[in-house]
This record gives structure tokens, sequence and C-alpha cells, in this order.
């Protein structure tokens, strides 16, 4: 076996454990979990974090002289400083805590784009965004007559980053990109991109959602200004996620939305607001989300980034070729360089009646567009499905979904 | 190589019988109508079903013919196809009758006893096995509620969301 190792580096084989999610039948079958690029599972560490706050320690943040308040700020607050240190950012004031990656790129279009873009101003994306890295900036040239620009990508779902730097002229006002493709899987060639954008001076952000689970990041070796991410997709909780922003630029920035803890001082005469990061974290934040994102990184340290990383291009290697040996396969996205998602079309069944045999047989893929309807028109189908691998998964879960591949075959013939 | 789970294997057959199969790869009454009367468009946004009904009525408010156009899963082209063979020469009375059949048929939670349908829905029992399986009764359902809006003369697209 060259290919397709079984071997499993011993870290990550008892990871399975720590997600209670996972221990369960679905529809008489043990689960088999591959939808983690929609949503990962949470550990049993992150559950409990939310659990004890929410026992113990719920107040409101930064107002009240009493114990709990005291003690929900220095949760809330001790979630921000891990989540500097765990992307590197320079300052605690860089990190913006936001409901999740969608919200973190809407901020950036309103509160950076908006007041800056003119007429005839472009915002350069790719083909392979998700629909929350298109219709901010679709909304934003709306307002301002700007004009949205999209780098094409190849047949293997790969950007071409000659044809890219072709479109980085002056009139560019940002630069906003997928780190890692949701739909294909593909690593976005983005040190790159960073480097020829910034030889323009022309800042970029990154669509970090399907990175930051696979990767470990460093916003200061990578250089970008902007990178949005959300809870979920790293085992946290929903609705939670953040912005990393450089201060000078967001310092620039006015605020996305007014409310309460956004100011310093508000009179009918005007309003003065807050330092940063908190001038963009208007009204009661996420208090119980933001505790349990913390506790989510806490667990992503502990696994080690590099462990994941590892772990996961070697189940992606493995699931790569069983899957390629299936009869009447498509694989949909083929990049050179990959995280462990893989989209793929069965003969002529439609991804949707694939899902609910698989489903049926405890084996959980995505099936869909996958909120990238452009990639999609890309490669003229209506949607594919999609499985995606995280840090629990193993072998035998690859050796079930084509398993279960086979049969929907069986019955569909 | 997994056993081959029987039980398993038959309820997905229940769903996946040979007629919706038979259907969805040779949909009856397949393409345009060029003197459609009447004609609705049907979405389902969750799996990205989309089709387009085409009803010629006679001056009898009988449909002479009825056709569709589009792509989705094997649930909604079969439903679809199976539409077109069953209300064909029915007058628009019988249709809507139909119609409400089988949405109750498919939406009602445990509905078991044939007795309660006053029409005959014959071949279309065939969709029966998508009553377990929540998320996919909006495709057995689609071209039924384009036939609805299309026979009502609404131009809007329905969506089963």
């Amino acid at each position: 076996m060259t290919h397709a190792q079984k071997n499993e580096m011993p870290i990550l084989a008892s990871c399975r454990h720590d997600f209670p999610a996972l221990q369960q039948e679905v529809n008489a079958h043990s689960l088999v979990y591959l939808d983690s690029a929609a949503s990962a599972q949470q550990p049993s560490s992150v559950i409990d974090a939310i659990a004890h706050y929410q026992r113990h320690d719920h107040a409101n943040v930064h107002r009240g002289v009493h114990t709990l308040s005291h003690r929900a700020t220095d949760a809330y607050e001790g979630a921000r400083d891990r989540i500097q240190s765990f992307i590197n950012a320079e300052g605690r004031s860089e990190i913006v805590l936001t409901s999740g990656a969608t919200e973190s790129i809407n901020l950036v279009a309103q509160s950076y784009c908006r007041p800056r873009l003119k007429a005839g101003d472009k915002i350069l994306i790719s083909q392979l965004e998700h629909h929350s890295n298109i219709v901010p900036w679709q909304i934003v040239c709306e307002q301002t007559g700007a004009e949205l620009v999209v780098a094409a990508i190849n047949k293997r779902g790969e950007l071409d980053v000659d044809a890219f730097d072709a479109l980085l002229t002056d009139d560019v006002c940002l630069v906003a990109i997928a780190h890692v493709s949701n739909a294909l899987g593909t690593i976005v060639p983005i040190r790159d991109i960073i480097r020829n954008a910034r030889s323009h001076d022309i800042p970029v952000l990154l669509d970090g959602a399907q990175g930051v689970p696979h990767m470990q990041i460093d916003v200061q070796e990578l250089g970008c200004d902007f990178y949005a991410f959300s809870g979920h997709k790293m085992y946290g909780p929903t609705g939670v996620g953040a912005l990393y922003g450089r201060e000078a630029l967001l310092d620039s920035m006015p605020p996305y939305q007014g409310g309460g803890d956004m100011i310093l001082e508000v009179s009918f005469d005007g309003t003065t607001f807050n330092e940063l990061p908190y001038k963009f974290e208007a009204g009661t934040p996420n208090i119980s989300g933001v505790v349990g994102l913390g506790a989510a990184v806490d667990y992503l340290q502990s696994v080690g980034l590099p462990n994941i990383e590892k772990h996961e291009q070697q189940l992606l290697e493995y699931m790569t070729a069983k899957l390629e040996e299936v009869d009447g396969i498509r694989l949909i996205g083929t990049a050179a360089d990959k995280a462990s998602v893989q989209s793929f079309m069965v003969d002529d069944i439609h991804p949707h009646d694939l899902g609910t045999i698989l489903d049926h047989q405890g084996v959980a893929i995505r099936t869909g567009h996958h909120c990238a309807m452009p990639v999609m028109d890309f490669f003229d189908v209506p949607g594919t499905a999609r499985a995606s691998l995280a840090l629990y998964n193993n072998t035998d879960d690859i050796d079930r979904l084509v398993a279960a591949i086979i049969k929907a075959r069986q019955i569909f013939t | 190589m997994m056993a081959v789970d029987i039980n398993s294997s038959d309820e997905m057959r229940e769903l996946y019988r040979e007629l919706i199969l038979d259907h969805a790869r040779s949909p009856r009454h397949f393409g345009k109508l060029d003197d459609a009367t009447h004609t609705a468009e049907g979405i389902n946004p969750f799996c990205g079903d989309k089709l387009r009904l085409f009803v010629r009525l006679d001056d009898d408010e009988v449909i002479a013919a009825v056709k569709f156009e589009g792509s989705g899963c094997a649930i909604s082209i079969a439903s679809a196809s199976l539409l077109t063979e069953m209300v064909t020469d029915m007058t628009v009375g019988q249709a809507l009758d139909c119609f409400d059949a089988v949405t109750r048929r498919l939406t009602r939670p445990n509905y078991s006893n044939d007795s309660n349908d006053t029409i005959d829905l014959g071949k279309l029992r065939a969709l029966d096995g998508v009553r377990e399986f929540p998320s996919r009764v909006k495709c057995a359902t689609l071209a039924w509620h384009a036939l609805n809006s299309a026979i009502h003369g609404q131009s809007t697209t329905v969506s089963t969301e």
C-alpha cells in the first residue's frame, strides 16, 4: 500500500472519544459524520465550558461591579486573548468578536469599503467563493457604484495566480478571497496573492472559515489585512466568530453598528465611540458562545494544528484513492493543494438522492450547492455530494462511505 | 466490505421503487408545450429542484395536454412525470382534487387508510415511501404545487420553502 495507508497517528486516534455526538447510532448504524465543513461537532470540553459559564458565571460583561459580572468579563476577554494568541495577532485590539465569518465580512464591506469606494472602483474576488464572500460585496458595490471583479478558476478548481495578478489594477480597493474553498477543498495560494496585492498597496481579506480548522494560522506571517472565521467550523458553537483586522485599518473605520458597549459617552449632541475592538461590538455579545469559542481554541491547541493537518492529509489521500476506485464516480475539485474536503458525483444519481441513501446507512454528507452556486455553474452540475473530514474521522469512516456509495449504485441500477 | 443490510436496503427500495426510477430516468411528457394556456414554475431551494409545468386547457376546462421541463432529484422528476400521466384528460376540478389527495397523502403523518381517498391515485401510490423522509416530501409535491399554481393562473414561481 503506497497511497492508501491505514496507519493513523496515535495522538488523534483517541480524539474521537472527546466528541459525544459521534457516539450514537443513526438509522441503526453507528454515525459516520462527514459534514464537518458545514458544521463540526463539539468536544466535551467546549460543551462543558459553555454549561459551566451558564450555570455559574453568567452576567453582563464590561459594566457590573458585582462578582458574576467580573467573572463573565474575564471569561469573555480571556477568550479574546486566546484567539489573539491562536492566530498570532499583534494585539488584542485587533480581534473583533462577531456572530461568525459572515458578519465579519459584512463588517469590512460596510465599514472599510463603503466609505472609501467610488463609482468605478473595484473589489476583486474569485470564482471559488462561498456566497458569504460574494453577496456582501455585491451589496456594497450596489451602494457605491463600484464593480465586483471575479477571478477565474481552472478545471481542477485551482486559482490561476497569473490571471489573478493581471486583475490587480490600481483601482482595486480590496482583494477578498477564500483561504480554503468550502465546496472543493482547494487551498488558495494566499501567500502569492498577498505578496502581489501588497506590491500594489491593495489590502487583502481572507475568508478563513475553512482555513482555521485545518492549519496553523499566523496572520502576521501571512501579512493579510483581515481574516474572518467562524466558531462552528472549528469545533466551537454556532453564532460566534471573529474578525482579525490590522489595527491601523480598524482604527480608520467607522463603527459597523450602533448600540451599547461600543461607546464611551453618549449625549443627544453626539457620541464618542469606544476604543478598539469595542467600537465594533455593539450590544450585549454572545458571551457563552465566545466562551465556547475560547474552549475550542484550547482544544485545537491541545491536539495541535500540525498533528491535525498531518492526520487529515493522510485521510484525504486515503479517501481520494478509495473514491477513485468506485465505478461511475466523478471527483469535483482536484486541486494539487487541498484541505480534507471532496466533492463528487456518482453516475447520474442526483446528489440529494445519494444523500438520502447514505443517511439511511448512518453516513452524513452534505449535498447541494454548498452556498457556492457559481462553483456549481462552473462545473455545470446542480450540486454535488461532499464529504469533509475532521480531526475525529478515521479510515473506517471512509470505508463506510465507500460501501454506502456502492449500495446506492445498486439501488439505482 | 460491509455485509449488506437487508432491512436498510428494503426501506430504500421502498423509496426508490422501480416505477419511480423508471419515471426518473425516462420522464414522460418531458419538454416544452408550445401551445400551453397555463404555465408555472416550481423550485425547491433545499434540493435545487427546478421544474416548469405547461398545461393546455380546452374550451371545456379539460386538461388536453400537460408537459414539464427542468431538473431535479429522482423523486421530483418521477412525481412530475407521474403527474402528467395522471391528469391528462382530467377536468380542472378533478385535477385539483388530485392535487389535494396527493398532498394530503404525502404530508399527513400516519396516513394509511386508502378508503379516505375519494379518488384512486393509482401509480402515484408509488410515492408513498417519501412519507418516511420528511426532507424529501417537498420533492414529491413540487410538481403538484406547480400544477395548482398554473391552473389558478398564478404566473409567479412557487417555492416549497
